[in-house]
């Protein structure tokens, strides 16, 4: 367990209104540096939107938040400089080759063109797609993209990377492969901020946070949650929370 | 049951049809204002054109004539100018679309020598006006010329008298509502039918519709049908606004009409299950019938642009372009009078292809994925 | 037994790549069947072909004891939900599921028993536009839709894909007690943990199919040890267990590490020593039974 004290998201009351829906209705929660930090919740319980005020995408209707030491209502701008992003469907262009895009990528975090070259060559080799590397996207297999779009997400160093659902429908080898590359950013300090549907996922976060309705009702390690809701895995924590006691919608 | 099913087909089309309220408002929307837009904005016809008069002769005859130009209702003086300096400037203006140079010692010349020079100077950035005017202006001279000559016997002159026929007035919105009409229907027919059915394609209800007992012809003909009505109706009000707004005529017979258009809509709708057939997606489709249908029928169907004044390879593509058959059948019809005698032939040239896109809609449209 | 759906050796390509590659097996009456790969093991493609929405290069299949040339015949008696919740956005519920009645040549008064334990959930919404649904609905109406004219067989190509584990769970409930009434059910997903939900499920990993069992018999049949170790330090036990010998794989699993040995080299004795030599504390080593995921995994290295 790392002892950083310095929190490098920090959101207090955070709110989002749709007209008269509340769909983040007052979060507050710290996320440390170097952190893997699992965003659970079920559909609609306002995971996304959550992310996208997080990253810039969305303001907040209220509330008060920092996202790398910027502010997310006056700083947005720098935030998105100093954030990785990760949507569910990668966002990879499927009709250029692997180094076009991380050309391209690098190229829009504004990357000089020698430290890009540098750049794309380590990260190619880091995946060892050294024999993709002119190959179209549409033609490398599903976990090499999931792969790569992770590595592209993080071209820039960013100093937290949001992640939104990445493995879902992906092999179990290829899904333990994404995590080890989870873990090698982590351990370089890059914070992680992640979405799944796989439990057992949950369980290789440092701290989770379960959202129900639009609140955050858990947020804790997965051992202590665990402890707290006297659950055998993380799956029974989460039917505990998420299951609603009046109609099922 | 059969029946049942292919009746909940349609109830559902029309569902989509009039929930999509923006999609109804343009498609109402857009042949109105196009209409009024050719009605009274954009237009042919020659009005109040800026004249400027160079007169070096300052006599009878350059006086008598710059008082008939400006006395029709087409010219109005905007300057007189006092040297050929001036000529350019006063184009160079944009507001002088016409200059009259009447030389030195004008009426002496025509009274001694029988020759008078008069120079029509014209701005030709937009030949089609510059034409039209230098016509005009002629024609006031030769009128002039005419009443100086009524005296003398000799020489006789040939008289020509100048009628546009079926559209006395030249007003354009007689030539645009066969255009727009044609328009409309290629846009709801093609293009609709095509989203429509490509947007099953991408929610997947299609995939579900596969497995259901709806044979392929019903699901066309459920597509077909609403948007027939639609494009039907969407005709009919084009036709009511410019008969009641503009008084376009209908000098022919209504029904041979109405048929026609029958005719002209079931050739596009083939073309909209053709296009979503090859289509994968919503956005592909829209491409396909802007790119491939829309265009060529604007440009080459003689709509804009008269078919006789483009180069010959144009032409001949112009002959596989539905709209071109449709529109001039429209405008016989309706501007001309004209009966089944006349259009019989275009008729069947449109009939042909309704039926091979038919054939070939119908053939590649099938309950299938690939 | 009956069998409903009776496959033999269907193959289909797409250019180059073989999305199905003779591909085998046969779903009992009133089973619940599952097909479990990743996405793009060819689930869709198989559920298409044995739907008739596509055709195979070759093979053939029995669904309800018709061949799928009979497309008449084999459509009007299974149930496809496809992948994407196949509704209409801009059409309300009730009409979503009117529609579907219909063009399957009933009502829905006629098929409400069948529907009405999921669609009394839905009953409350029944005008709101399908659009407007969340998630967990949309699967829901999507269900409704596919059941509505009584199918014999009924395909559900991945329906918890992207949904939440409680509307999950859900659903499999839905489904364990349509299977009471009798109806064969055939279902695909990504989720290796829902595998002990179905009767009998297949592996299918880029178009071929790994093994075929039930899902007990599958673990059962792992030939080797599962060991599960957890330490305080995580961490680092994710290096330090790579240096263990003789471990033919190394995966985590939730908390644990799931180490996968020969049964002959397998001592958690051994292992355990190793962990303190390496200075870990509040170590867990215990041999423990495989899941569907190590099969999955093992059965994946193997090909």
């Amino acid at each position: 367990m790392k002892q950083e004290t310095e929190n490098i998201i920090e959101a207090i009351d955070l709110e989002k209104k749709f007209g008269s829906f509340t769909a983040v209705n007052k979060i507050s929660f710290q996320v440390k540096r170097g952190e893997v930090f699992g965003f659970l919740g079920a559909n609609g319980a306002g995971k996304t939107t959550a992310i996208k005020m997080l990253i810039g995408l969305w303001s907040p209707t209220s509330g008060k938040a920092t996202v790398a030491g910027y502010d997310l209502f006056t700083e947005a701008n720098q935030i998105r400089k100093n954030i990785g992003y990760m949507a569910q469907r990668f966002s990879l262009y499927e009709d250029l080759t692997v180094i076009e895009n991380i050309q391209f990528y690098g190229g829009i975090y504004g990357l000089r063109k020698n430290i890009l070259k540098e750049r794309a060559e380590e990260l190619i080799s880091e995946l060892g797609m050294e024999s993709f590397r002119k190959e179209l996207i549409k033609n490398i297999p599903l976990g090499w993209k999931q792969k790569l779009a992770l590595s592209v997400a993080m071209i820039h160093k960013p100093k937290i990377v949001f992640l939104d659902e990445p493995t879902s429908g992906v092999d179990p080898i290829t899904r333990r492969q994404f995590w080890d590359l989870i873990y090698k950013a982590a351990e370089k300090g890059t914070t992680i901020f992640v979405t799944t549907h796989y439990m057992d996922e949950s369980e290789y976060c440092d701290r989770v946070s379960i959202m129900v309705d639009g609140r955050i009702e858990a947020l804790d390690t997965p051992s202590q949650l665990k402890k707290q809701f006297n659950a055998e895995s993380m799956d029974e924590v989460f039917l505990k929370l998420a299951r609603p006691t009046g109609i099922q919608i | 049951m059969n029946r049942r099913r292919f009746f909940g087909f349609l109830q559902k089309e029309f569902r989509h049809i009039f929930r999509d309220r923006r999609t109804m408002l343009i498609l109402f929307g857009m042949p109105i204002v196009q209409i009024l837009l050719f009605g009274f904005a954009i237009t042919n016809e020659i009005k109040n054109v800026n004249v400027a008069v160079l007169d070096k002769a300052h006599d009878d005859v350059s006086h008598d004539i710059t008082n008939r130009i400006l006395s029709s209702e087409y010219f109005h003086l905007y300057q007189n100018l006092n040297s050929e300096k001036e000529i350019e400037t006063a184009f160079q203006s944009g507001k002088v679309k016409v200059v009259v140079v009447f030389e030195n010692n004008l009426a002496k010349n025509i009274y001694s020598k029988n020759i008078g020079n008069i120079q029509i100077i014209s701005d030709a950035t937009d030949p089609n006006t510059a034409n039209t005017i230098v016509a005009y202006t002629r024609a006031i001279l030769l009128n002039y010329q005419q009443d100086l000559n009524k005296g003398s016997k000799p020489p006789a002159i040939i008289q020509t008298e100048v009628r546009m026929w079926f559209n006395e007035e030249l007003k354009g919105v007689y030539l645009f509502v066969p255009g727009v009409m044609t328009i409309i229907m290629m846009l709801v027919s093609a293009m609709m039918t095509s989203i429509s059915l490509a947007r099953e394609k991408e929610t997947g209800t299609l995939e579900a519709l596969m497995v259901s007992p709806l044979k392929s012809w019903q699901v066309i003909l459920g597509k077909v049908i609403p948007y027939l009505v639609l494009s039907f109706s969407i005709t009919l009000v084009t036709l009511g606004l410019s008969m009641f707004v503009f008084h376009v005529p209908i000098r022919g017979n209504i029904f041979l009409l109405l048929g026609e258009v029958l005719l002209f809509v079931i050739t596009a709708l083939s073309f909209g299950i053709l296009i979503s057939s090859i289509a994968p997606n919503q956005m592909a489709a829209m491409l396909i019938s802007m790119m491939g249908l829309m265009l060529p029928t604007i440009i080459l169907s003689g709509y804009i642009f008269p078919i006789d004044n483009m180069p010959v390879p144009l032409q001949v593509i112009s002959n596989i372009i539905p709209a071109r058959w449709f529109i001039s059948m429209l405008r016989d019809i309706m501007l001309k009078g004209a009966g089944w005698s006349v259009v019989w032939k275009d008729t069947c040239v449109l009939a042909f292809m309704a039926v091979v896109f038919l054939f070939l809609a119908s053939r590649r449209f099938k309950m299938k994925l690939r | 037994m009956n069998e409903r759906v009776i496959a033999t050796n269907i193959t289909k390509s797409f250019r180059s790549t073989k999305a199905l590659d003779a591909v085998s097996f046969s779903v009992n009456e009133g089973e619940l069947f599952g097909f479990i790969g990743p996405d793009g093991a060819g689930k869709s493609t198989l559920f298409r072909i044995l739907t008739t929405v596509m055709n195979a290069d070759s093979g053939d299949a029995l669904v309800d004891g018709f061949h799928l040339k009979d497309e008449i015949a084999v459509r009007s008696r299974v149930g496809y939900m496809p992948g994407k919740f196949s509704l209409y956005p801009d059409l309300s519920v009730q009409e979503n599921l009117e529609f579907f009645a219909k063009v399957f040549g009933t009502t829905v008064q006629e098929n409400y028993s069948i529907i009405k334990e999921i669609y009394v959930r839905l009953e409350p919404f029944k005008d709101r536009r399908a659009g407007k649904l969340s998630g967990g609905m949309k699967q829901k109406l999507a269900l409704c839709c596919a059941l509505i004219h009584k199918p014999r067989v009924l395909f559900l190509d991945e329906p918890t894909t992207g949904v939440d584990p409680v509307s999950r769970r859900e659903f499999w409930e839905m489904l364990g007690r349509l299977k009471q009434s009798g109806l064969t059910i055939l279902v695909s997903t990504p989720y290796m943990d829902e595998a002990s939900r179905c009767d009998r499920v297949a592996l299918i990993q880029k178009g071929k199919i790994l093994d075929i069992d039930p899902p007990g018999v599958i673990t059962k049949k792992f030939p080797l040890h599962v060991i599960a170790v957890k330490s305080d330090n995580m961490q680092k036990l994710r290096k330090d267990i790579l240096k263990v010998e003789d471990a033919e794989s190394v995966y985590g699993f939730g908390e644990f590490l799931h180490i996968a040995m020969k049964k002959e080299n397998s001592s958690t004795e051994k292992i355990e020593f190793f962990l303190k030599q390496q200075g870990h504390q509040h170590t867990e080593v215990k041999i423990i039974e495989a899941g569907i995921e190590d099969c999955f995994m093992h059965l994946m290295e193997k090909s």
